[in-house]
């Protein structure tokens, strides 16, 4: 093996901001070699983004910094400034999470491109426009010629990431710093953009570290991994052998709380606890607490264990990594509502729902035409199932839970509550409706007022209807905060003082305050960690399973949506193209978005990833102020016929499965168009 | 970590004492407002003349000399401080109580309710403070409510406009469309969820407010329309005492000092709370704060 670009030993990072140092980083050793993709894997808080900072000297001067960083010919710990810029413009190049703040929003994409090899002396100003559109042209942008005279707002999010990967190849870096480059594209975007990302590395012989949070992500690029925790690597080898035999009992729990795409219906083994915080790490093993073969190990609680190698590569900090077992399959367990009876009368039925959104003119105010946020959405949700939308960013899965709430005027369509039509209702009459009905938040850091204390928070939907007392007063409040795994000690603490996780908690406690019959759950758990989704869905299900909740539940993600749904319907650019029961819909999707879709999610199971048929989507969702003719999927879609570019699909039922599709050519996929599904998106 | 957390506003007031400027300011001005507050215990008479002893320098009998009317000067800008203090804060009150619900209804309903009242405010702002307070005292007659009417008028924007650009970035987050989605009220929204979270610019509004409203009332009594005589005022001193720069300079000094000490102090105090309320907002910072107090 060729000598390592990037060597890290002993790092140790500390913030000093106010008072006292907190330790970030507390012993970090790794490699990087030519031509090989490392994933630093780890939940918020492991350190795993100031680990890729300081490797390029690249963090405040609040942070103290220790140990030794060799980059290429360059020992970066205590280099000056100068020195460490003209390494990060020779050997560095960085592609960070959103590429809306990466880019500069008032100079022309070509020109930002190019900006540090001019800046650099080692491109000419006026070769700098020919270079742009060849790096555009490399990434798969089509037009380069023109798209480099275009500002960063005429891009697609897709395409700006693109522009951002161009941009950090443009030097010919040999190494690449990806900080969670794929979390803020949609699924389809991120299996374009991953697809490239390899490819170039791959041309190009660069090293990358790539940081992310999803294991999925990481079985599909990764060559290595270093699983990282409390702010130190606790497990680092090749991917097949990690993912297939992991040393360290956190990795084994990290891949069992997963939810997965490829496995249905079973419960999910959450980490226990929640992931440790800079400043508040455990004594001993950080881990020792959350872990499950500590338990009566007194070793543990008192004594950090070193990364010890373990053979095959494979290098773990645990005291009892021999101990240590594969993750183990996941058991089915709970059986779909939908055959174990749920034969009540529907709780929620929307018919032809349609909520358009006015285009004005800029000055004279007139309406010029209509974003078609939701166009034409039926679906019916009953007690004690749950019913999922999901679809990628700007579908209207949002906007159809926020009209059902009565949050947005709808403009055409029914929405029915126990049979009662509860569009354009008067004020009082939507507040008795507004009783049975609650909705969860995606971001449980904005959702909870932070001037208020918790069991305030909790108490105020019941303080509102004027039934506290009635309810049982701070007795109650107390019982809500048991049922979703929170103590009555936490009264009198604000939101603040709360991690994700528990906030969320409260945000359930909350919803469920008036006990309602119907939950509209946003993306609840989107912008958790992975231990702790697991304990949130987990925690979902047996609220459902005790109360006999109705569920909406609205989400990107494909694999938690399998978890927790009884059917699931797919939306494209404010329609449902398919819905179906969940297994039906995952096991024989008929709908060619849907197969897309199912085809892009990343898989954690690095095996056969080589070999693995995927169709990933060319382009991008359109803009729905102005949808294309016929059916809305056809400029993306692999079946598209001239009679889908002039004609809507009908939403019918599709013979022999549970499943109903809007698509002239619905049927299951055929093997040959997996591999030409593969091959449009290289062409 | 069990133990309660300190409440928010607590916690601020802790952190403004850490700073120096603002706990020279606080301690200046409390002690202005205790004897502004006790004047009628001291033994000093602001109204009594001897014009045997008029125009008299400093003495151990009066401190700071006497006036034209031999009445002692330090008696008349403590009572002075009095009308001051006064002014400002039924001013700031008024501006405070009609600003505020102005721009929170104009920033959580907008359209039209947002277009006239945003317009009546760009009149108001448009009116230079002093013209506007004169013409007010022209319809009203000269007297302290007319003047601290006028000066609290004119503070009216500000509150609008600072608690408009609050309403505007709160209404959107989730936690207000929460309260609306379980029933809640406009009112409750507006007060019981969106204005609680938009105080601390508020406050700072509201203290450099008090100091521009001291400055206005001086200027007004200066210009010979602000309190009538014989109610000391410090602009009034000030007025009185240019007439006699040359005869008796120490007549001036003290409320004149006395005015730019208190402007003065307003001011860091202000600027001391902002940095504070600034640093709370940062929640990496409120949190590490919280965390240092749990620690303890």
């Amino acid at each position: 093996m060729s000598a390592p670009i990037l060597t890290v030993q002993g790092l140790e990072v500390d913030f000093t901001g106010s008072g006292r140092p907190v330790p970030v980083i507390r012993g970090v050793d790794f490699e990087v070699h030519p031509n090989e993709i490392l994933c630093i894997v780890g939940e918020s808080g492991s350190g795993k983004s100031v680990t890729a900072l300081a490797a390029t000297g690249l963090l405040p001067d609040t942070a103290r910094v220790r140990g030794q960083v060799r980059l290429g010919q360059t020992e970066v710990i205590g280099a000056p400034a100068e020195v460490l810029r003209r390494m990060r413009g020779d050997e560095v190049g960085f592609i960070f999470q959103d590429p809306t703040t990466t880019l500069n929003p008032v100079l022309p994409v070509g020109r930002q491109i190019t900006e540090g090899q001019v800046a650099h002396g080692r491109l000419r100003q006026a070769d700098a426009p020919r270079r742009a559109a060849e790096l555009l042209a490399e990434v798969d942008i089509a037009d380069p010629e023109g798209r480099v005279r275009q500002y960063p707002h005429q891009f697609s999010g897709g395409m700006r990431q693109r522009a951002v990967i161009a941009m950090a190849m443009a030097g010919k870096p040999r190494l690449i710093i990806a900080d969670e480059p794929t979390t803020a594209l949609d699924v389809t975007v991120q299996a374009q953009v991953l697809d490239l990302l390899r490819r170039r590395q791959a041309e190009t012989g660069a090293a990358i570290i790539l940081i992310t949070h999803d294991l999925g992500v990481v079985a599909e690029v990764a060559d290595r991994v270093a699983v990282m925790y409390a702010g130190r690597i606790v497990e680092t080898g090749p991917v097949d052998e990690l993912f297939a035999n992991p040393r360290h009992p956190y990795t084994t729990a990290l891949l069992e709380s997963l939810p997965r795409l490829d496995t249905s219906g079973a419960r999910l083994d959450p980490i226990p606890g929640q992931p440790p915080v800079p400043g508040a790490f455990p004594e001993g093993c950080a881990f020792h607490p959350r872990c499950r073969l500590a338990k009566g190990q007194p070793r543990c609680a008192t004594e950090d264990p070193a990364l010890r190698a373990l053979g095959g590569g494979q290098a773990a900090a645990c005291h009892f990594a021999e101990r240590n077992a594969a993750p183990k399959p996941p058991a089915e367990l709970r059986a779909p509502i939908g055959e174990s009876g749920g034969s009540d009368a529907p709780l929620l039925e929307i018919d032809d729902l349609k909520v358009h959104f006015p285009l004005r003119s800029r000055i004279l105010r007139l309406t010029r035409g209509h974003v078609r946020a939701v166009d034409g959405v039926s679906l019916t949700v009953r007690a004690g199932e749950t019913v999922s939308l999901v679809g990628e960013s700007g579908c209207g899965k949002t906007t159809t839970g926020r009209a059902v709430m009565g949050l947005i005027p709808v403009s055409g369509g029914d929405i029915r509550f126990e049979g009662r039509s509860v569009v354009g209702l008067r004020r009082q009459a939507m507040r008795a409706v507004r009783r049975n009905m609650q909705y969860i938040f995606q971001d449980p850091f904005s959702s909870l007022n932070p001037v208020l204390p918790v069991e305030d928070i909790v108490a105020e939907p019941l303080r509102i209807h004027g039934l506290f007392e009635q309810f049982g007063g701070a007795r109650y409040i107390a019982e809500l905060f048991d049922m979703v795994g929170l103590s009555a000690q936490m009264f009198g603490r604000y939101p603040r003082e709360f991690s994700g996780g528990q906030k969320q908690r409260i945000g359930i406690a909350r919803a469920l305050a008036l006990k309602p019959r119907l939950v509209i759950l946003d993306e609840p758990v989107a912008a958790l960690d992975v231990s702790i989704q697991a304990q949130i869905l987990n925690l979902l299900q047996d609220l459902q399973r005790d109360l006999g909740l109705g569920y909406l539940f609205i989400a990107h993600n494909l694999s938690v949506v399998r978890q927790i749904s009884d059917r699931v319907a797919v939306m494209y650019l404010g329609r449902i193209v398919e819905e179906s029961a969940r297994d039906a819909l995952y096991e024989t999707p008929t709908h060619p978005y849907t197969q897309s879709l199912l085809s892009a999610v990343p898989v954690p199971e690095p095996r056969g990833r080589e070999t693995r048929q995927r169709i990933v989507l060319t382009g991008e969702i359109p803009n729905p102020a102005a949808p294309p003719p016929g059916c809305t999927f056809h400029p993306r879609c692999f079946r598209a016929s001239d009679l889908c570019r002039g004609e809507i699909p009908a939403f019918r039922a599709y013979p022999g499965l549970p499943t109903r599709s809007a698509c002239h050519h619905a049927g299951p996929l055929a093997e040959s168009e997996a591999v030409a599904g593969r091959k449009e998106a290289t062409r | 970590m069990s133990r309660k957390a300190p409440r928010r506003s607590l916690l601020a007031l802790r952190a403004l004492l850490r700073d120096r400027g603002a706990l020279v300011s606080l301690g200046f001005l409390s002690i202005l407002v205790a004897m502004a507050a006790g004047a009628g215990l001291l033994p000093i008479e602001p109204m009594r003349q001897n014009i045997l002893h008029a125009l008299e320098a400093p003495s151990a009998s009066n401190w700071f000399g006497t006036d034209e009317l031999g009445r002692d000067i330090l008696a008349r800008v403590i009572y002075g401080a009095r009308t001051s203090l006064q002014t400002a804060g039924g001013a700031v009150a008024i501006a405070a109580c009609i600003g505020i619900p102005m721009g929170l209804i104009a920033g959580y309903y907008g359209g039209w309710r947002d277009a006239v009242l945003m317009r009546m405010v760009d009149v108001l702002l448009a009116l230079p403070g002093i013209l506007f307070a004169m013409a007010i005292i022209a319809v009203l007659g000269r007297s302290q409510m007319a003047a601290l009417v006028a000066v609290g008028i004119t503070g009216i924007p500000n509150f609008a406009r600072i608690t408009r650009a609050q309403v505007l970035s709160l209404r959107s987050r989730d936690f207000v469309t929460a309260v609306e989605a379980f029933g809640a009220s406009s009112q409750y929204a507006m007060f019981r969820t969106v204005l609680p979270n938009a105080w601390s610019p508020i406050l700072v509004q509201a203290i450099v407010l008090a100091s521009l409203a001291i400055l206005l009332e001086a200027a007004l009594a200066f210009l010979g329309i602000g309190v009538p005589p014989p109610t000391p005022s410090w602009g009034e001193m000030l007025r009185t005492g240019k007439n006699y720069l040359h005869e008796a300079p120490h007549y001036a000094i003290l409320p004149g000092v006395a005015l730019t000490l208190t402007i003065l102090a307003f001011d860091t105090l202000g600027r001391a709370l902002a940095r504070v309320l600034e640093d709370r907002h940062d929640s990496g910072a409120g949190l590490a704060a919280a965390k240092e107090e749990g620690g303890r």
